[in-house]
Protein backbone atom coordinates (compact mmCIF):
# COMPACT_ATOMS: atom_id res chain seq x y z
CA UNK A 1 0.00 0.00 0.00
CA UNK A 2 1.57 3.48 -0.99
CA UNK A 3 -0.75 5.89 0.72
CA UNK A 4 0.60 8.66 -1.22
CA UNK A 5 0.15 7.18 -5.04
CA UNK A 6 -3.35 6.59 -3.57
CA UNK A 7 -3.93 9.67 -2.36
CA UNK A 8 -2.62 11.80 -5.94
CA UNK A 9 -5.17 8.68 -7.61
CA UNK A 10 -8.20 10.20 -5.24
CA UNK A 11 -6.93 13.64 -6.01
CA UNK A 12 -6.86 12.93 -9.94
CA UNK A 13 -10.62 11.26 -9.38
CA UNK A 14 -11.93 13.95 -8.06
CA UNK A 15 -10.46 16.43 -10.32
CA UNK A 16 -12.42 14.38 -13.43
CA UNK A 17 -15.88 14.10 -11.25
CA UNK A 18 -16.00 17.87 -10.70
CA UNK A 19 -15.22 18.70 -14.20
CA UNK A 20 -17.84 16.17 -15.23
CA UNK A 21 -20.51 17.71 -12.30
CA UNK A 22 -19.61 21.41 -13.43
CA UNK A 23 -21.32 20.59 -16.79
CA UNK A 24 -24.21 20.72 -15.35
CA UNK A 25 -24.54 23.75 -13.34
CA UNK A 26 -28.34 24.21 -12.94
CA UNK A 27 -28.63 20.45 -11.62
CA UNK A 28 -26.78 21.83 -9.12
CA UNK A 29 -28.89 24.55 -8.08
CA UNK A 30 -31.90 22.23 -8.46
CA UNK A 31 -30.27 19.65 -6.08
CA UNK A 32 -29.51 22.33 -3.93
CA UNK A 33 -32.77 23.38 -3.18
CA UNK A 34 -33.95 19.70 -3.02
CA UNK A 35 -32.18 19.17 -0.14
CA UNK A 36 -33.34 22.37 1.49
CA UNK A 37 -36.97 21.33 0.99
CA UNK A 38 -36.19 17.84 2.27
CA UNK A 39 -35.09 19.01 5.43
CA UNK A 40 -37.67 21.47 5.42
CA UNK A 41 -40.43 18.52 4.94
CA UNK A 42 -39.53 16.10 7.58
CA UNK A 43 -38.83 19.08 10.18
CA UNK A 44 -42.71 20.03 8.98
CA UNK A 45 -43.56 15.96 9.63
CA UNK A 46 -41.84 16.76 13.06
CA UNK A 47 -43.92 19.47 14.10
CA UNK A 48 -46.71 17.05 13.23
CA UNK A 49 -45.86 14.60 15.34
CA UNK A 50 -45.01 17.11 18.36
CA UNK A 51 -48.22 18.96 18.08
CA UNK A 52 -49.83 16.13 19.63
CA UNK A 53 -47.63 15.05 21.95
CA UNK A 54 -44.78 16.48 24.01
CA UNK A 55 -42.42 13.63 23.16
CA UNK A 56 -41.51 10.70 21.05
CA UNK A 57 -40.21 7.85 22.73
CA UNK A 58 -38.73 9.80 25.55
CA UNK A 59 -36.93 12.70 22.49
CA UNK A 60 -38.56 15.87 22.52
CA UNK A 61 -38.99 18.20 19.47
CA UNK A 62 -35.59 20.01 19.96
CA UNK A 63 -33.55 16.70 20.68
CA UNK A 64 -35.49 14.50 17.64
CA UNK A 65 -34.05 18.00 15.68
CA UNK A 66 -30.11 16.73 16.11
CA UNK A 67 -31.16 13.49 14.56
CA UNK A 68 -32.45 15.33 11.45
CA UNK A 69 -29.24 17.01 11.43
CA UNK A 70 -26.81 13.89 11.88
CA UNK A 71 -29.32 12.64 9.18
CA UNK A 72 -28.83 15.05 6.69
CA UNK A 73 -24.58 14.99 7.33
CA UNK A 74 -25.16 11.23 6.41
CA UNK A 75 -27.59 11.62 3.50
CA UNK A 76 -25.16 14.80 2.22
CA UNK A 77 -22.11 11.85 2.67
CA UNK A 78 -24.24 8.65 0.84
CA UNK A 79 -25.38 11.29 -1.70
CA UNK A 80 -21.52 12.67 -2.53
CA UNK A 81 -19.92 9.13 -2.66
CA UNK A 82 -21.71 6.26 -2.15
CA UNK A 83 -24.66 6.93 -4.28
CA UNK A 84 -22.92 7.89 -7.59
CA UNK A 85 -20.54 5.22 -7.44
CA UNK A 86 -22.83 2.78 -6.78
CA UNK A 87 -24.26 3.99 -10.18
CA UNK A 88 -21.14 3.13 -11.48
CA UNK A 89 -20.36 -0.23 -10.08
CA UNK A 90 -23.73 -1.35 -11.97
CA UNK A 91 -22.45 -0.39 -15.34
CA UNK A 92 -18.88 -1.70 -14.88
CA UNK A 93 -20.38 -5.21 -14.27
CA UNK A 94 -23.17 -5.41 -16.78
CA UNK A 95 -20.95 -3.33 -19.59
CA UNK A 96 -18.17 -5.80 -18.58
CA UNK A 97 -15.39 -3.19 -18.11
CA UNK A 98 -14.93 -4.22 -14.67
CA UNK A 99 -12.55 -6.20 -16.47
CA UNK A 100 -10.02 -2.70 -16.47
CA UNK A 101 -10.35 -1.99 -13.07
CA UNK A 102 -9.30 -5.28 -12.02
CA UNK A 103 -6.32 -5.48 -14.37
CA UNK A 104 -5.35 -2.28 -13.17
CA UNK A 105 -2.08 -1.77 -10.28
CA UNK A 106 -4.33 -0.45 -8.10
CA UNK A 107 -6.83 -1.34 -5.36
CA UNK A 108 -10.02 -2.46 -6.96
CA UNK A 109 -12.63 -2.01 -3.95
CA UNK A 110 -10.51 2.03 -3.52
CA UNK A 111 -11.06 2.29 -7.38
CA UNK A 112 -14.80 1.43 -7.41
CA UNK A 113 -15.78 3.36 -4.08
CA UNK A 114 -14.12 6.41 -4.32
CA UNK A 115 -14.01 7.21 -8.45
CA UNK A 116 -16.92 9.70 -8.59
CA UNK A 117 -17.87 12.32 -6.04
CA UNK A 118 -20.91 14.64 -6.58
CA UNK A 119 -20.73 18.27 -5.05
CA UNK A 120 -24.34 18.56 -4.75
CA UNK A 121 -23.63 16.64 -1.26
CA UNK A 122 -21.40 18.70 0.15
CA UNK A 123 -23.94 21.30 0.48
CA UNK A 124 -26.18 18.82 2.21
CA UNK A 125 -23.60 18.15 4.92
CA UNK A 126 -22.80 21.94 5.49
CA UNK A 127 -26.61 22.55 5.45
CA UNK A 128 -26.67 19.45 8.54
CA UNK A 129 -23.95 20.99 10.53
CA UNK A 130 -25.49 24.08 10.60
CA UNK A 131 -28.54 22.48 11.45
CA UNK A 132 -26.25 20.73 14.59
CA UNK A 133 -25.27 24.28 15.60
CA UNK A 134 -28.45 25.76 15.96
CA UNK A 135 -29.21 22.47 18.06
CA UNK A 136 -26.00 23.37 20.30
CA UNK A 137 -27.96 26.78 21.03
CA UNK A 138 -31.44 25.50 21.51
CA UNK A 139 -30.72 22.61 23.50
CA UNK A 140 -28.01 24.36 25.78
CA UNK A 141 -25.29 22.18 25.00
CA UNK A 142 -22.12 22.58 26.92
CA UNK A 143 -19.55 21.41 24.20
CA UNK A 144 -15.77 20.05 25.01
CA UNK A 145 -13.17 18.56 23.66
CA UNK A 146 -14.66 15.30 25.19
CA UNK A 147 -17.78 15.92 23.69
CA UNK A 148 -16.55 17.07 19.90
CA UNK A 149 -13.66 13.78 19.47
CA UNK A 150 -16.86 11.19 20.79
CA UNK A 151 -18.89 12.78 18.22
CA UNK A 152 -16.26 13.00 15.44
CA UNK A 153 -15.31 8.95 16.44
CA UNK A 154 -19.31 8.38 16.27
CA UNK A 155 -20.07 9.83 13.09
CA UNK A 156 -17.00 7.70 11.05
CA UNK A 157 -18.37 4.79 12.74
CA UNK A 158 -21.74 5.66 11.46
CA UNK A 159 -20.28 6.55 7.63
CA UNK A 160 -18.17 3.03 7.62
CA UNK A 161 -21.54 1.26 8.38
CA UNK A 162 -23.37 3.20 5.95
CA UNK A 163 -20.46 2.73 3.37
CA UNK A 164 -20.43 -1.44 4.50
CA UNK A 165 -23.88 -1.47 3.59
CA UNK A 166 -23.90 0.43 -0.24
CA UNK A 167 -20.60 -1.32 -1.05
CA UNK A 168 -22.46 -4.96 0.18
CA UNK A 169 -25.22 -3.87 -1.84
CA UNK A 170 -23.28 -3.04 -4.74
CA UNK A 171 -21.55 -6.09 -4.64
CA UNK A 172 -24.25 -8.51 -4.94
CA UNK A 173 -24.29 -7.11 -8.30
CA UNK A 174 -21.59 -9.46 -9.40
CA UNK A 175 -24.25 -12.39 -9.39
CA UNK A 176 -27.61 -10.58 -9.96
CA UNK A 177 -26.45 -7.69 -12.20
CA UNK A 178 -29.26 -5.12 -11.65
CA UNK A 179 -29.28 -4.38 -8.02
CA UNK A 180 -30.86 -0.66 -8.32
CA UNK A 181 -34.15 -1.74 -6.60
CA UNK A 182 -31.92 -2.94 -3.85
CA UNK A 183 -30.85 0.07 -3.04
CA UNK A 184 -34.15 1.57 -3.13
CA UNK A 185 -34.99 -0.98 -0.29
CA UNK A 186 -32.05 0.44 1.48
CA UNK A 187 -33.01 3.88 1.00
CA UNK A 188 -36.29 3.49 2.19
CA UNK A 189 -35.27 1.48 5.35
CA UNK A 190 -32.50 4.19 5.75
CA UNK A 191 -35.31 6.84 5.50
CA UNK A 192 -36.19 5.66 9.21
CA UNK A 193 -33.08 7.24 10.62
CA UNK A 194 -34.62 10.67 10.72
CA UNK A 195 -36.66 9.32 14.11
CA UNK A 196 -35.22 8.49 17.13
CA UNK A 197 -35.40 4.54 17.06
CA UNK A 198 -37.34 4.76 20.56
CA UNK A 199 -40.52 5.79 18.88
CA UNK A 200 -40.45 2.66 17.46
CA UNK A 201 -42.16 -0.47 19.06
CA UNK A 202 -39.79 -3.12 20.45
CA UNK A 203 -39.77 -5.75 17.24
CA UNK A 204 -39.15 -2.52 15.07
CA UNK A 205 -36.14 -1.66 17.46
CA UNK A 206 -34.90 -5.19 17.30
CA UNK A 207 -35.15 -5.37 13.49
CA UNK A 208 -33.43 -1.62 13.13
CA UNK A 209 -30.26 -2.61 15.33
CA UNK A 210 -30.01 -6.04 14.18
CA UNK A 211 -30.81 -6.60 10.39
CA UNK A 212 -30.39 -2.96 8.90
CA UNK A 213 -28.29 -0.77 12.05
CA UNK A 214 -30.09 2.30 11.69
CA UNK A 215 -29.68 2.59 15.83
CA UNK A 216 -25.86 2.61 15.48
CA UNK A 217 -26.52 5.13 12.36
CA UNK A 218 -28.07 8.40 13.52
CA UNK A 219 -29.67 7.65 16.89
CA UNK A 220 -26.47 7.11 18.97
CA UNK A 221 -24.14 9.81 17.74
CA UNK A 222 -27.26 12.07 18.58
CA UNK A 223 -27.21 10.48 22.02
CA UNK A 224 -23.54 11.23 22.32
CA UNK A 225 -24.35 14.97 21.87
CA UNK A 226 -26.94 15.06 24.19
CA UNK A 227 -24.51 13.19 26.89
CA UNK A 228 -27.05 10.11 26.81
CA UNK A 229 -24.79 7.87 25.53
CA UNK A 230 -23.48 5.13 27.65
CA UNK A 231 -20.04 4.07 27.20
CA UNK A 232 -20.50 0.50 26.07
CA UNK A 233 -23.07 1.95 23.34
CA UNK A 234 -19.72 3.99 21.68
CA UNK A 235 -17.74 0.85 22.10
CA UNK A 236 -20.62 -1.12 20.71
CA UNK A 237 -21.07 0.91 17.78
CA UNK A 238 -17.28 0.96 17.44
CA UNK A 239 -17.22 -2.96 16.93
CA UNK A 240 -20.17 -3.05 14.46
CA UNK A 241 -19.01 -0.49 12.32
CA UNK A 242 -15.18 -2.71 12.33
CA UNK A 243 -17.01 -5.31 11.78
CA UNK A 244 -18.97 -4.18 8.57
CA UNK A 245 -15.78 -3.00 7.15
CA UNK A 246 -14.08 -6.17 7.80
CA UNK A 247 -16.86 -8.14 6.06
CA UNK A 248 -17.44 -6.25 3.04
CA UNK A 249 -13.84 -5.95 1.96
CA UNK A 250 -14.34 -10.04 2.47
CA UNK A 251 -17.27 -10.10 0.92
CA UNK A 252 -15.97 -8.37 -2.41
CA UNK A 253 -13.08 -10.31 -2.59
CA UNK A 254 -15.21 -13.79 -2.24
CA UNK A 255 -17.58 -12.25 -4.80
CA UNK A 256 -14.64 -11.14 -7.45
CA UNK A 257 -13.98 -14.79 -7.56
CA UNK A 258 -17.67 -15.15 -9.40
CA UNK A 259 -17.02 -12.34 -11.86
CA UNK A 260 -17.44 -13.62 -15.50
CA UNK A 261 -17.10 -10.71 -17.28
CA UNK A 262 -19.37 -9.97 -20.13
CA UNK A 263 -19.43 -10.43 -23.57
CA UNK A 264 -18.11 -6.86 -25.10
CA UNK B 1 -59.76 -3.38 -36.70
CA UNK B 2 -56.25 -3.80 -36.94
CA UNK B 3 -55.36 -0.28 -36.91
CA UNK B 4 -57.06 0.62 -34.20
CA UNK B 5 -55.78 2.31 -31.68
CA UNK B 6 -56.86 -0.34 -29.19
CA UNK B 7 -55.28 -2.74 -30.65
CA UNK B 8 -51.97 -1.20 -31.15
CA UNK B 9 -52.47 -0.85 -27.18
CA UNK B 10 -53.09 -4.17 -26.29
CA UNK B 11 -49.98 -5.54 -28.30
CA UNK B 12 -47.79 -3.20 -26.41
CA UNK B 13 -49.51 -4.06 -23.55
CA UNK B 14 -48.91 -7.66 -23.66
CA UNK B 15 -45.13 -7.38 -24.53
CA UNK B 16 -44.90 -4.82 -21.89
CA UNK B 17 -45.93 -7.34 -19.19
CA UNK B 18 -43.78 -10.29 -20.87
CA UNK B 19 -40.77 -7.86 -19.99
CA UNK B 20 -41.90 -7.13 -16.99
CA UNK B 21 -42.29 -10.30 -15.93
CA UNK B 22 -38.66 -11.23 -17.06
CA UNK B 23 -37.87 -8.20 -14.04
CA UNK B 24 -40.15 -9.54 -11.15
CA UNK B 25 -37.90 -9.65 -8.99
CA UNK B 26 -36.56 -6.25 -8.84
CA UNK B 27 -40.78 -5.44 -9.34
CA UNK B 28 -40.80 -7.56 -5.72
CA UNK B 29 -38.21 -5.44 -4.38
CA UNK B 30 -39.64 -2.41 -5.65
CA UNK B 31 -42.76 -3.38 -3.92
CA UNK B 32 -40.95 -4.11 -0.51
CA UNK B 33 -39.55 -0.17 -0.98
CA UNK B 34 -42.94 0.99 -0.26
CA UNK B 35 -43.41 -0.42 3.05
CA UNK B 36 -42.54 3.39 4.72
CA UNK B 37 -46.14 4.17 5.56
CA UNK B 38 -46.03 0.70 8.13
CA UNK B 39 -43.39 2.56 9.93
CA UNK B 40 -44.96 5.81 10.42
CA UNK B 41 -47.67 3.89 11.07
CA UNK B 42 -45.64 2.12 13.89
CA UNK B 43 -44.35 5.99 15.56
CA UNK B 44 -48.00 6.92 15.23
CA UNK B 45 -49.57 4.07 17.07
CA UNK B 46 -46.66 3.17 19.38
CA UNK B 47 -46.57 7.28 20.76
CA UNK B 48 -50.10 7.35 20.65
CA UNK B 49 -49.82 10.37 18.56
CA UNK B 50 -53.54 9.76 16.60
CA UNK B 51 -55.67 10.45 19.63
CA UNK B 52 -56.00 14.30 19.33
CA UNK B 53 -56.99 14.31 15.46
CA UNK B 54 -59.79 11.82 16.42
CA UNK B 55 -58.58 8.26 14.08
CA UNK B 56 -58.75 4.96 16.29
CA UNK B 57 -55.68 3.01 15.76
CA UNK B 58 -57.68 0.62 13.33
CA UNK B 59 -58.40 3.55 11.33
CA UNK B 60 -55.32 4.86 10.94
CA UNK B 61 -53.82 1.36 10.09
CA UNK B 62 -56.45 0.93 7.52
CA UNK B 63 -55.54 4.46 6.54
CA UNK B 64 -51.60 3.40 6.28
CA UNK B 65 -52.21 0.03 4.36
CA UNK B 66 -54.68 1.98 1.78
CA UNK B 67 -51.35 4.52 1.59
CA UNK B 68 -49.13 1.99 0.44
CA UNK B 69 -51.30 0.23 -1.71
CA UNK B 70 -52.35 3.54 -3.51
CA UNK B 71 -48.69 4.21 -3.60
CA UNK B 72 -47.95 1.26 -5.04
CA UNK B 73 -50.29 1.59 -7.92
CA UNK B 74 -49.64 5.09 -8.82
CA UNK B 75 -45.55 4.92 -8.77
CA UNK B 76 -44.36 6.73 -12.06
CA UNK B 77 -40.89 6.69 -13.58
CA UNK B 78 -41.22 7.71 -17.05
CA UNK B 79 -39.12 10.55 -16.75
CA UNK B 80 -36.00 8.27 -15.81
CA UNK B 81 -36.87 5.96 -19.03
CA UNK B 82 -37.17 8.71 -20.80
CA UNK B 83 -34.18 10.82 -20.21
CA UNK B 84 -32.19 7.38 -20.76
CA UNK B 85 -33.82 7.00 -23.70
CA UNK B 86 -33.29 10.44 -24.51
CA UNK B 87 -29.73 9.82 -23.88
CA UNK B 88 -28.73 6.46 -25.74
CA UNK B 89 -30.77 8.22 -28.92
CA UNK B 90 -33.41 5.55 -28.76
CA UNK B 91 -35.97 8.35 -28.69
CA UNK B 92 -35.61 9.07 -32.93
CA UNK B 93 -36.99 5.92 -33.87
CA UNK B 94 -40.12 5.94 -31.47
CA UNK B 95 -40.33 9.79 -32.61
CA UNK B 96 -40.94 8.74 -36.50
CA UNK B 97 -43.27 5.70 -35.56
CA UNK B 98 -47.16 6.90 -35.95
CA UNK B 99 -47.73 5.79 -32.43
CA UNK B 100 -46.78 8.69 -29.50
CA UNK B 101 -43.75 7.31 -27.78
CA UNK B 102 -45.52 7.92 -24.40
CA UNK B 103 -48.16 5.66 -25.21
CA UNK B 104 -45.49 3.14 -24.84
CA UNK B 105 -44.57 4.48 -21.78
CA UNK B 106 -48.02 4.43 -20.42
CA UNK B 107 -48.20 0.49 -21.52
CA UNK B 108 -44.85 -0.39 -19.41
CA UNK B 109 -46.73 1.50 -16.06
CA UNK B 110 -49.90 -0.58 -16.55
CA UNK B 111 -47.77 -3.86 -17.22
CA UNK B 112 -45.64 -2.98 -14.43
CA UNK B 113 -48.21 -2.41 -11.85
CA UNK B 114 -50.22 -5.60 -12.77
CA UNK B 115 -47.07 -7.38 -11.89
CA UNK B 116 -46.66 -5.71 -8.76
CA UNK B 117 -50.61 -6.76 -8.30
CA UNK B 118 -49.25 -9.77 -6.13
CA UNK B 119 -45.99 -8.66 -4.39
CA UNK B 120 -48.51 -6.09 -3.39
CA UNK B 121 -51.04 -8.54 -1.84
CA UNK B 122 -48.84 -10.67 -0.54
CA UNK B 123 -47.26 -7.57 1.90
CA UNK B 124 -50.91 -7.03 2.98
CA UNK B 125 -51.54 -9.94 3.90
CA UNK B 126 -47.93 -10.31 6.13
CA UNK B 127 -49.22 -6.87 7.22
CA UNK B 128 -53.01 -8.22 8.00
CA UNK B 129 -51.05 -11.17 10.11
CA UNK B 130 -49.73 -9.02 12.84
CA UNK B 131 -52.76 -6.54 12.44
CA UNK B 132 -55.47 -8.85 12.84
CA UNK B 133 -57.81 -6.30 14.33
CA UNK B 134 -57.35 -3.95 11.52
CA UNK B 135 -58.59 -6.09 8.87
CA UNK B 136 -61.38 -5.13 6.52
CA UNK B 137 -63.14 -5.81 3.15
CA UNK B 138 -64.82 -2.72 1.35
CA UNK B 139 -67.95 -3.25 -0.05
CA UNK B 140 -67.46 -3.47 -3.76
CA UNK B 141 -68.82 0.32 -4.97
CA UNK B 142 -66.09 1.43 -2.66
CA UNK B 143 -63.80 -0.51 -4.09
CA UNK B 144 -64.73 0.57 -7.54
CA UNK B 145 -64.37 4.15 -6.67
CA UNK B 146 -60.87 3.77 -5.13
CA UNK B 147 -59.63 1.72 -8.14
CA UNK B 148 -60.97 4.99 -9.94
CA UNK B 149 -58.97 7.44 -8.57
CA UNK B 150 -56.51 5.37 -7.97
CA UNK B 151 -56.02 5.32 -11.65
CA UNK B 152 -56.66 9.37 -11.46
CA UNK B 153 -53.97 9.32 -9.02
CA UNK B 154 -51.81 7.50 -11.58
CA UNK B 155 -52.81 9.63 -14.37
CA UNK B 156 -51.98 12.84 -12.95
CA UNK B 157 -48.49 11.67 -10.93
CA UNK B 158 -48.03 10.17 -14.59
CA UNK B 159 -48.75 13.27 -16.70
CA UNK B 160 -46.55 15.52 -14.00
CA UNK B 161 -43.85 13.52 -15.02
CA UNK B 162 -44.40 13.36 -18.72
CA UNK B 163 -44.65 17.53 -18.49
CA UNK B 164 -40.92 17.53 -16.92
CA UNK B 165 -39.77 14.62 -19.15
CA UNK B 166 -40.33 16.64 -22.14
CA UNK B 167 -38.28 19.34 -20.36
CA UNK B 168 -35.74 16.46 -21.66
CA UNK B 169 -35.22 18.22 -24.86
CA UNK B 170 -33.74 21.19 -23.52
CA UNK B 171 -31.67 20.01 -20.49
CA UNK B 172 -31.22 16.85 -21.19
CA UNK B 173 -31.10 16.60 -17.01
CA UNK B 174 -34.85 16.45 -16.31
CA UNK B 175 -34.31 13.76 -13.62
CA UNK B 176 -33.63 16.29 -11.32
CA UNK B 177 -36.12 18.50 -11.18
CA UNK B 178 -38.61 15.18 -10.72
CA UNK B 179 -36.37 15.06 -7.71
CA UNK B 180 -37.19 18.55 -6.66
CA UNK B 181 -40.83 17.68 -7.22
CA UNK B 182 -40.75 14.44 -5.20
CA UNK B 183 -40.25 16.44 -2.26
CA UNK B 184 -43.52 17.77 -1.70
CA UNK B 185 -45.10 14.86 -2.67
CA UNK B 186 -44.10 12.65 -0.37
CA UNK B 187 -44.64 15.27 2.14
CA UNK B 188 -48.11 16.49 1.46
CA UNK B 189 -49.79 13.51 -0.22
CA UNK B 190 -50.43 12.12 3.49
CA UNK B 191 -48.37 9.09 2.43
CA UNK B 192 -46.63 9.95 5.79
CA UNK B 193 -49.21 11.23 7.94
CA UNK B 194 -52.77 11.36 6.92
CA UNK B 195 -53.38 15.21 5.44
CA UNK B 196 -56.23 15.32 8.34
CA UNK B 197 -53.90 15.68 10.99
CA UNK B 198 -51.51 18.19 9.13
CA UNK B 199 -51.91 22.06 10.78
CA UNK B 200 -54.62 24.57 9.94
CA UNK B 201 -51.99 26.62 8.16
CA UNK B 202 -50.92 23.92 5.62
CA UNK B 203 -54.28 22.87 5.60
CA UNK B 204 -55.82 26.19 4.57
CA UNK B 205 -53.97 25.77 0.98
CA UNK B 206 -52.96 22.23 0.47
CA UNK B 207 -56.38 21.45 -1.05
CA UNK B 208 -55.50 24.06 -3.68
CA UNK B 209 -52.22 22.05 -4.50
CA UNK B 210 -52.66 18.47 -6.65
CA UNK B 211 -50.84 16.99 -3.55
CA UNK B 212 -53.34 15.72 -1.09
CA UNK B 213 -55.51 14.17 -4.36
CA UNK B 214 -52.49 11.62 -5.15
CA UNK B 215 -52.63 9.87 -2.05
CA UNK B 216 -54.82 10.75 0.82
CA UNK B 217 -57.59 11.28 -1.11
CA UNK B 218 -57.84 7.72 -2.70
CA UNK B 219 -56.71 6.26 0.49
CA UNK B 220 -59.44 7.45 2.54
CA UNK B 221 -62.19 6.52 0.38
CA UNK B 222 -60.60 2.48 0.27
CA UNK B 223 -59.91 2.91 4.23
CA UNK B 224 -63.85 3.97 4.91
CA UNK B 225 -62.16 7.47 6.41
CA UNK B 226 -63.84 10.55 6.08
CA UNK B 227 -63.70 11.35 2.32
CA UNK B 228 -65.74 13.40 -0.14
CA UNK B 229 -65.97 11.40 -3.22
CA UNK B 230 -67.60 13.92 -5.80
CA UNK B 231 -65.65 16.78 -5.05
CA UNK B 232 -62.43 14.71 -5.31
CA UNK B 233 -63.02 12.69 -8.39
CA UNK B 234 -63.94 16.10 -10.03
CA UNK B 235 -61.02 17.97 -8.97
CA UNK B 236 -58.44 15.02 -9.80
CA UNK B 237 -60.33 14.86 -13.19
CA UNK B 238 -60.11 18.62 -13.42
CA UNK B 239 -56.17 18.26 -12.77
CA UNK B 240 -55.75 15.67 -15.04
CA UNK B 241 -57.09 17.77 -17.95
CA UNK B 242 -55.17 20.56 -17.24
CA UNK B 243 -51.60 18.69 -16.85
CA UNK B 244 -52.70 17.00 -20.40
CA UNK B 245 -53.16 20.21 -21.96
CA UNK B 246 -50.17 21.42 -20.44
CA UNK B 247 -48.11 17.78 -21.82
CA UNK B 248 -49.27 18.62 -25.27
CA UNK B 249 -48.15 21.83 -25.37
CA UNK B 250 -44.59 21.32 -23.73
CA UNK B 251 -44.12 17.88 -25.65
CA UNK B 252 -44.98 19.87 -29.30
CA UNK B 253 -42.43 22.89 -28.05
CA UNK B 254 -39.83 20.09 -27.41
CA UNK B 255 -40.00 18.34 -30.52
CA UNK B 256 -39.48 21.40 -32.25
CA UNK B 257 -36.17 21.28 -30.56
CA UNK B 258 -35.28 17.95 -30.68
CA UNK B 259 -31.82 17.14 -31.68
CA UNK B 260 -31.01 13.69 -32.03
CA UNK B 261 -28.31 12.18 -29.94
CA UNK B 262 -25.90 9.16 -29.59
CA UNK B 263 -26.96 7.59 -33.37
Amino acid sequence: MNIKKYLQVYSYFNYSSFSIELEYKINLFIDLLTSILGLIGSVFLLSIFFSNTDEIGGWNFNQALIIQGIYTILNGVTNTWFNPNLKEIVKYIREGTLDYVLLKPIDSQFWISFKRISPTGLIEILLGFFVLSYCFYINNISFTIWSFILLIITLICSISILYSLWFLISTTTIWFVKTWNATEVLRSFLYMGRFPMDSFSFSLRIFFSTVIPITFITTIPSEVLLGLSPAWKIILEVLVSMTFLIFSRKFWKFALRFYTSASS
Amino acid sequence: MKNSSIYKFSTLFKTQYANMLEYRAEIALWAISGVIPFFMLNIWTNNGLNESINISNVMLSRYFLSAFFVRQFSVVWVVFTFEEDALLGRVSPYIIQPLHPFIRYFAQHIAEQITRFPFALFIAIFFFIFNPQSLWIPSFLTIIISLVSIFFSFLIQFLMQSIIASFCFWTEKASSIEKLLFIPTLFLSGLLAPVSSFPPYVKSWIYLTPFPYLIDFPASILSGNQANITEGIFIQFLWIILFFTIFKKSWKAGTKKFTAMGL
